[in-house]
């Protein structure tokens, strides 16, 4: 029942916080097993095998990222920890960092070991300051055992470890933006190429990786690659952490092997439990605020009729015209109640907000489609108005310097692909629109 | 300008705090501290970051103040103007918002009877509508200093106003 546990399984023991607990449960394995018997590229090597992919969104495969560092002796390498999760909809990495906060750390210190960085961050968002104490705490108590610092374990491997923070910026997730972060700067995305491998923090190789692809690394030198890969389905091994949240009887965050039923995983007492207050399922956001919105009778099954199941395969099965994708993970429920008009609107104003203002399709675009969806949602729609967000849309995309400005056209895109109706009967009907608590009632449900 | 400069300085304990994020980086890259330390100069020198302390960071940092203006004006965390002794900073962003976050802000509009991005004129609180912060699973939600207060109801917002009331809960988030 409930298949593998990886992150998760320890969570739950009183004091996981703590290094004695966390050792008392096989914690450290890999830093022991990776310094004492294994050479850093062997380290890579399982991580290839094991197939896992980048969790903070994209899916790159992890092992094939950290084989792309240029190895230049005499150049400094860094790892950075990607913990600013701001995409709307996901809460996984706050949650694994709070209640299990050494995996993060043992995962640090194995992958620089891999990737021979002898200077490691954390960068976690601002706003979770308290994370922040929690994995000051836990990076201390590791120093204290001997995991960090000079020749650890007496592997003559050497590590520093840092935990710090941003300020408030979506943008900082991206990773060229969270490397200027890093430096001490605005949050400002850089042109790849160089891509961080080769020119990162000042200047020098990097790799940055998500707190959960991280977090899954002990788990895959204690056990094997090809362990790891015997779990999920296809090219989507091993476990993923969802963060599920909207109309639904149980949010949280559930740790699924991949390749569970979406449909299982929206109505099993297991997961989600079904959709609060006995309503009808309008509509799923599947991957964070970022991915296609999908209708009900598309989230659930493909267009040929397939049961869609929760990985990075059948999520995007039928591509932007009727999938959509795993991303970070960020699981967002509408019931029948949902007004896409009004969603559509407050992602646009999230995006326009977020935006950095380096690019003028992105600073200029997200702001002309919040503003016009607004008009819809206040009754002031005009007919012409959805087809030129469509256009706006499309000129953002592919145009900007960084992914945001394509991860703000999307979510319009998607809602008026699959919703136009419910756009068209805002502006066609605005008085009824516009009353409190209105819905728009031909959606079709599920 | 320069009597006012004498006067901003940080306490040892903060300086100490200062240092600390300084030691994280390597020589020559202190700069990469400025996001900590502006973090801690908002909790030690009066809530907000006035010019007056944001070219006392520059000093310290030996940095142009500009490359401190910038920062602290890109990032929302930081705040440029004065606000209350409490800010209300309430997650707007769609899973919130799916979970009622508009009635819960418009409860606090009419307790507090201001809007939001506006102070109580006693200076106490200020409520700001802030994007995802990464709890969604909780909604509806809000930041209060360093902590989250999750699950809001009518109720739970009654309870926290009453507790700010009647004692100093004020905790600033920095990194320690
Ligand atoms: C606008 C934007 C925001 C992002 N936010 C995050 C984030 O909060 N956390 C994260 O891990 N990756 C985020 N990413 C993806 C990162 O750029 C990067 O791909 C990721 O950290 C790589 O780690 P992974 O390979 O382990 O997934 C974001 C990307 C974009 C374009
Ligand atoms: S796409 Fe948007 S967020 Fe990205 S660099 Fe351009 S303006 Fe900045
Ligand atoms: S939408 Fe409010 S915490 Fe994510």
């Amino acid at each position: 029942m409930g298949g593998t546990k990886i992150l998760t399984k320890d969570i739950g023991t009183p004091n996981l916080q703590q290094i004695d607990v966390y050792i008392g449960k096989g914690g450290y394995a890999s830093v022991q097993k990776a310094l004492k018997t294994m050479s850093p590229d062997a380290v890579v090597d399982e991580v290839k095998k094991s197939g896992l992919r980048g969790r903070g969104g994209a899916g790159f495969p992890t092992g094939m990222k950290w084989s792309f560092i240029d190895k230049t002796p005499g150049k400094p390498h860094y790892l950075v920890c990607n913990a600013d999760e701001s995409e709307p909809g996901t809460f996984k990495d706050r949650y694994l960092m709070a209640e299990n906060p050494h995996v993060l750390i043992e995962g640090m210190i194995t992958a620089s070991y891999a990737l021979g960085a002898n200077l490691s961050y954390i960068y976690v968002r601002g706003e979770l300051m308290y994370v922040v104490r929690i994995l000051q705490k836990a990076i201390d108590e590791a120093r204290a055992k001997g995991f960090l610092g000079k020749n650890i374990l007496g592997s003559g491997f050497d590590l520093d470890l840092h935990v710090t923070c941003g300020a408030g910026a979506y943008i900082c997730g991206e990773e060229t933006a969270l490397i200027e972060s890093l430096e001490g700067k605005r949050g400002n995305p850089r042109i790849k190429p160089p891509f961080p491998a080769i020119a990162g923090l000042w200047g020098m190789p990097t790799v940055v990786n998500n707190v959960e692809s991280i977090a899954a690394v002990p788990w895959i030198v204690v056990n094997g690659g090809e362990e790891y890969a015997k779990l999920g389905v296809g090219k989507s091994t091993g476990t993923k952490l969802i963060s599920a949240s909207g109309h639904i009887n149980k949010p949280g965050v559930y740790e699924i092997e991949l390749g569970v039923p979406v449909e299982e995983f929206i109505y099993s007492d297991e997961y989600c439990g079904g959709i609060w207050k006995n309503r009808k399922l309008k509509a799923v956001v599947a991957g964070g605020s970022s991915v296609p919105i999908l209708p009900a009778h598309l989230i659930t099954k493909t267009v040929a009729g397939e049961s869609r199941l929760m990985t990075y395969e059948s999520l995007s099965d039928g591509g932007f015209a009727t999938g959509t994708m795993l991303g970070s993970g960020g699981f967002i429920v509408y019931d029948e109640t949902a007004c896409i008009v009004q969603n559509t609107w407050n992602f646009a104003r999230f995006y326009h907000h977020e935006s950095c203002g380096q690019c003028s399709p992105c600073r200029e675009g997200t702001g002309w489609m919040e503003r016009v969806l607004h008009n819809i949602e206040n009754g002031h729609g005009k007919q012409s108005d959805i087809d030129l967000l469509v256009d706006v849309a499309k000129k953002i995309e592919g145009n900007t310097i960084c992914p945001l400005g394509d991860a703000a056209a999307w979510p319009v895109a998607a809602a008026i692909r699959h919703f136009r109706d419910e756009f068209e009967w805002h502006i066609n009907h605005p008085a009824e629109a516009t009353k409190p608590g209105a819905v728009y009632k031909e959606a079709v449900l599920a | 300008m320069a009597e006012a400069t004498e006067k901003i300085q940080f306490s040892p304990e903060a300086m100490e705090l200062v240092q600390k994020q300084i030691a994280k980086f390597p020589e020559g890259k202190h700069k990469s501290a400025l996001l900590s330390i502006l973090h801690i100069a908002q909790a030690e020198l009066g809530g907000w970051l006035s010019p007056e302390v944001m070219d006392y960071v520059a000093t310290i940092l030996k940095i142009e103040p500009i490359e401190v203006y910038e920062v602290a004006t890109f990032y929302s965390q930081y705040y440029t103007e004065p606000v209350g002794k409490y800010v209300f900073e309430v997650c707007h962003t769609g899973p919130c918002h799916l979970r009622g976050s508009d009635e819960i802000i418009a409860y606090m509009e009419r307790k507090l009877g201001i809007k939001k991005g506006e102070t109580t004129p006693d200076g106490m609180f200020t409520i700001k509508g802030v994007e995802c912060l990464a709890a969604c699973g909780s909604a509806p939600m809000m930041q209060c200093g360093l902590h989250y207060h999750e699950h809001l109801t009518e109720e739970s917002v009654d309870k926290l106003l009453d507790d700010f009331k009647k004692e100093n809960k004020i905790s600033r988030p920095f990194p320690n």
